[in-house]
């Protein structure tokens, strides 16, 4: 059972992140129709600007949680800026283009950032530095980090702001209005530009976020981790429904759980015959299961096509 | 660019524009190995594999209009199936001839199988899908080596047959009346040859009732079921016509490496293929060959490129020149997608779209 | 092909429901064979719904259909094509990127039949397939008057153009009922004059006619019969002069909020 809870815990800490993630994604779908594939490499953006800053702060003799935040703000608006021009740059003259050509200039600028990143950091793994207190706590014969508590709770608190920005604010209203039909929200008086650009922002923000969580957590950061990040995190938002807000929510938490207790009883439930090796076997798996049985993912709304 | 149109009135220009390019194509293997040696003859015959692959592709993404992200699972699946069938792992040694066309038929097949359940998807779910589906062929791959030994994990599979037919290897230069061809030109001939069958193939098709169909699904799914095409169906027969073309040009690669390993097959790969398709011009055949072509190229141009000039420029590498090279390739890909959205070449059709929209 | 006058479509209690919304109640209608059959009612009385049950695009929730003596299996949109039942679209649904004669071509689909292997090898069988199909495209390109267009992009055709195309493409695939979405819809008095004519044309060319149609005006001069539907139940079915006047109809469409 403690085996079941720790996988749990460990499952929700990796939700949460792919949760973060997962919101980029879909918040420029939903406004777009368009996936972001360099959104991945925002987040490895994030990961290593903090953990350079941090790394230069960690002999500093402040404290732990405070170089993480002065890490945090340098990541923010270099996150921040790289989404920006990511859209000015390659989405925004596209936009009437036929549909695949934003995605090919998308995969550039994924392979762009990656290369510009190994030129700049090189290609090995950096260490993140201890210096977050390594509080353990016991719940249920399971443990859990300090770091790991705060990761599900400011996880959750962002997307409690997310979700406040999108239903209670001017721009939240403007973002819904530009997803649910571009030309008639310009008439009303929506600048869509600035709606479009703002969204690359706040999504390039949790990125940021994101990063630093995901460097903390496995105590590395990478040139190339933005890749196989963004890929599970777009997975989570299509599980979910991608272009819906909570669906990516949900989609990654329930990734990140499916990952862990797939890694923990894979073996099991296939009598030893397929090892840990598999767990994202699993995830795909799950994933095609989903969307053969509910083609607009969990919490996408049936769109009947209408004739 | 040609002009085809003019071309098709005036019968002997044409003619004399087919025997151009085919003595152009004979002579290609002996003038890029004098000019640059046998690292590009190989890179060349890459080109040639590629350009099945984005054939391949362009059935599933051009014509259909099914966004297929995990292609490259069945070049993987060609490739490994030669490699279970013609090397020393199994003990094995199937001749060329049986191989591909049963390469064809297993890729074929996993085409439908990956296909049937990505029926009722749509646009970007099929992508994740389909994603996801390659994927779960490359872990495969990565980790069938217990508990019973298949692929041999990601040591991979070497020692594999090359490619020969009875006695003659294509492994060794070939003497043909005294004249001796070497390995490398002899299979570009072969490449050539089937790249040439499927871009025969592709054009008889598209030119069918098959091929108005798969259209016909990419711009209206809704009205081609109503004027009676069973799209199911139709749709799983583009998933295999795709795949069997990636299988064949799979087994071509295990054969000419005499070497298989899963990291051939990574997702990467896929988005290379569909970069070709999108970039050379969807839907049309000959863009499509330029996009294998030159996104092939381009990048072991950058390759060969990146480290010698700063060489020349600074005196020493500043820079990693693989790091470089792939900058200079993801540039490249977003500053031809901005300049030519529709892709470098597109279909005639496409060129006429835009006229349209500009009216 | 049998005679005039029998029943070629029969619909018994067809029932439609999505969610909470009953979009059809109990609907049953006749279609006799070589008639032009109007369907009529306010906006969202469940014209559409109808047709899209027929066409097997919906699968009814009740009811029965029958097409031709056989019952008529619904839920596959190419099986209804198959069986005779061709059909356009409210908002046209051209192929936007395939010229006016390929669009024809399309719909030649359902009764050619070469394969993969035939398109391959183009062998004689396949090449007189091919040719008998672009005649049959060309006849019909004559046949709705837009033969100058013919290879022109399907999207870059007139409004009109794009609605006789439409309808060239459906009787490409040799149908028994032809079945129109508000054929008229966004015509002038020209163009709508001109589609009448069309309409009467396929009729007296042997095909059975199933109209949904707005204007009241073309549909009481153009009908044989005509059906009502008010809140997805049919509430009348006659002959246009009776209907006309039928104080059940006056009120769906003067006491209904939209006419």
């Amino acid at each position: 059972m403690d085996i079941f809870i720790q996988q749990v815990i460990n499952g929700l800490v990796l939700g949460s992140i792919y949760a973060l993630v997962a919101l980029g994604y879909t918040m420029v779908y939903g406004i777009m129709g368009l996936i972001n594939f360099a959104h991945g490499e925002v987040v490895m953006i994030g990961a290593m600007v903090a953990l350079t800053v941090i790394s230069m702060l960690s002999d500093s003799g402040l404290p732990g949680i405070v170089i993480a935040l002065i890490g945090l703000g340098a990541a923010l608006p270099v996150c921040m800026g790289t989404g920006f021009a990511i859209e000015r740059i390659a989405y925004r003259p596209l936009r009437r283009a036929p549909k695949l050509a934003p995605l090919i200039t998308a995969i550039g600028v994924s392979i762009v950032l990656q290369n510009l990143a190994m030129l700049i950091w090189g290609r090995n793994y950096h260490a993140f530095p201890p210096i977050l207190p390594t509080s353990e706590h016991e719940i249920f014969g399971a443990t859990i980090t300090g770091l790991q508590i705060a990761i599900i709770v400011i996880a959750a608190l962002m997307m409690a702001g997310l979700i406040l920005l999108v239903q209670r604010t001017k721009l939240g209203r403007a973002m819904r209005a530009t997803a649910e039909n571009p030309p008639i929200a310009q008439l009303m008086g929506v600048d869509i530009n600035r709606v479009i650009s703002l969204t690359f922002v706040i999504g390039s923000a949790l990125a940021a976020v994101a990063g630093l969580m995901v460097s903390a957590n496995y105590s590395i950061a990478h040139y190339y981790m933005g890749f196989i990040l963004g890929l599970k995190a777009f997975t989570a938002a299509v599980l979910g429904g991608i272009g819906n807000i909570a669906g990516a929510m949900l989609g990654g938490i329930l990734l990140g759980l499916i990952e862990s207790l797939g890694a923990g009883y894979i073996g099991d439930l296939t009598g030893g015959f397929l090892g840990s090796h598999y767990q994202d076997v699993f995830a795909f798996f799950v994933l095609i299961c989903v969307l053969v049985f509910r083609p607009s993912g969990l919490v996408g709304e049936k769109v009947a096509e209408r004739a | 660019m040609i002009d085809f149109a003019a071309l098709k009135r005036d019968r002997r220009a044409a003619l004399a524009a087919t025997a151009g390019l085919g003595v152009l194509l004979a002579l290609a293997p002996f003038l890029i190995g004098a000019a640059a040696g046998a690292t590009w003859l190989r890179i060349l015959d890459f080109a040639l594999l590629y350009i099945m692959l984005a054939l391949g592709l362009n059935i599933v993404v051009g014509f259909a209009g099914l966004l297929d992200m995990g292609y490259i699972a069945f070049y993987g699946v060609g490739a490994y199936l030669y490699a279970l069938l013609a090397s020393p792992h199994f003990g094995l040694h199937w001749p060329v001839w049986a191989i591909l066309p049963t390469g064809a038929l297993v890729a074929g097949l996993f085409g439908v199988l990956l296909g049937a359940p990505t029926l009722r998807l749509r646009g970007d779910y099929l992508a994740i899908v389909t994603l996801g589906f390659g994927e779960i062929i490359r872990i495969f791959l990565n980790n069938l080596n217990a508990p019973i030994n298949i692929t041999n994990g990601p040591q991979g599979i070497s020692g594999i047959d090359p490619i020969h037919f009875g006695s003659v290897s294509l492994a060794k230069p070939i003497d043909i009346f005294g004249f001796s061809l070497p390995s490398l030109h002899a299979y570009y001939y072969l490449f050539l040859l089937l790249a040439l069958g499927i871009v025969f193939v592709t054009i008889r098709l598209e030119n069918s009732r098959i091929g108005r169909a798969w259209v016909a699904i990419r711009e209206d799914e809704i009205a081609a079921k109503a004027c009676g095409i069973n799209t199911r169906n139709i749709k799983l027969l583009a998933f295999a016509m795709g795949a069997s073309f990636g299988g064949v040009a799979g087994g071509l690669f295990a054969g000419f490496q005499a070497f298989v390993s899963p990291e051939s097959f990574s997702l990467m790969e896929s988005v290379m293929v569909l970069c070709m398709v999108v970039l050379g011009g969807m839907g049309n055949i000959f863009g499509v060959i330029l996009g294998g072509a030159l996104l092939t190229i381009l990048p072991e141009v950058f390759r060969h490129s990146a480290g010698p000039v700063q060489q020349a420029i600074f005196g020493k590498v500043l820079l990693d020149p693989e790091a470089l090279r792939m900058l200079l390739f993801g540039l490249a890909l977003i500053v031809v997608m901005l300049y030519r959205p529709a892709g470098l070449w597109p279909s005639t059709r496409r060129r006429q779209e835009f006229k349209g929209s500009a009216a | 092909m049998s005679g005039v006058g029998e029943i070629l479509l029969e619909a018994k209690n067809i029932g439609k429901h999505f969610g909470g919304v009953r979009a059809l109640r109990d609907v049953s209608l006749t279609i006799r064979r070589g008639e032009i059959y109007g369907l009529i009612g306010p906006n969202g009385a469940g014209k559409t719904t109808f047709f899209n049950c027929l066409t097997g695009l919906y699968t009814p929730n009740g009811g029965e259909l029958m097409f031709d003596g056989k019952k008529l299996q619904a839920s596959a949109p190419h099986k209804a094509a198959q069986r005779g039942i061709a059909r356009t679209f409210q908002n046209i649904r051209l192929f936007g990127n395939m010229t006016a004669m390929e669009n024809i071509m399309v719909g030649r689909h359902v009764r050619t039949r070469t394969g993969v292997i035939g398109a391959v090898l183009r062998d004689a069988r396949t090449r007189a397939e091919e040719a008998a199909i672009r005649r049959r495209a060309e006849e019909l390109l004559h046949y709705v008057d837009i033969a100058d267009r013919a290879d022109d992009l399907a999207r870059n055709l007139s409004y009109g153009d794009q609605r006789r195309l439409e309808i060239a493409r459906a009787l490409a695939t040799d149908p028994q009922l032809l079945a129109l979405d508000e054929p008229a819809a966004g015509m002038n008095g020209t163009e709508t004059e001109e589609l009448r004519v069309l309409i009467e044309g396929i009729r007296n060319d042997g095909v059975t006619v199933l109209l949904i149609e707005h204007d009241v005006k073309l549909v009481m001069g153009l009908c044989d019969r005509v059906a009502v539907l008010d809140y997805g139940a049919k509430i009348c079915e006659d002959v246009p002069a009776v209907v006309q006047h039928d104080p059940r109809v006056i009120e769906a469409y003067l006491g209904g909020a939209v006419a």
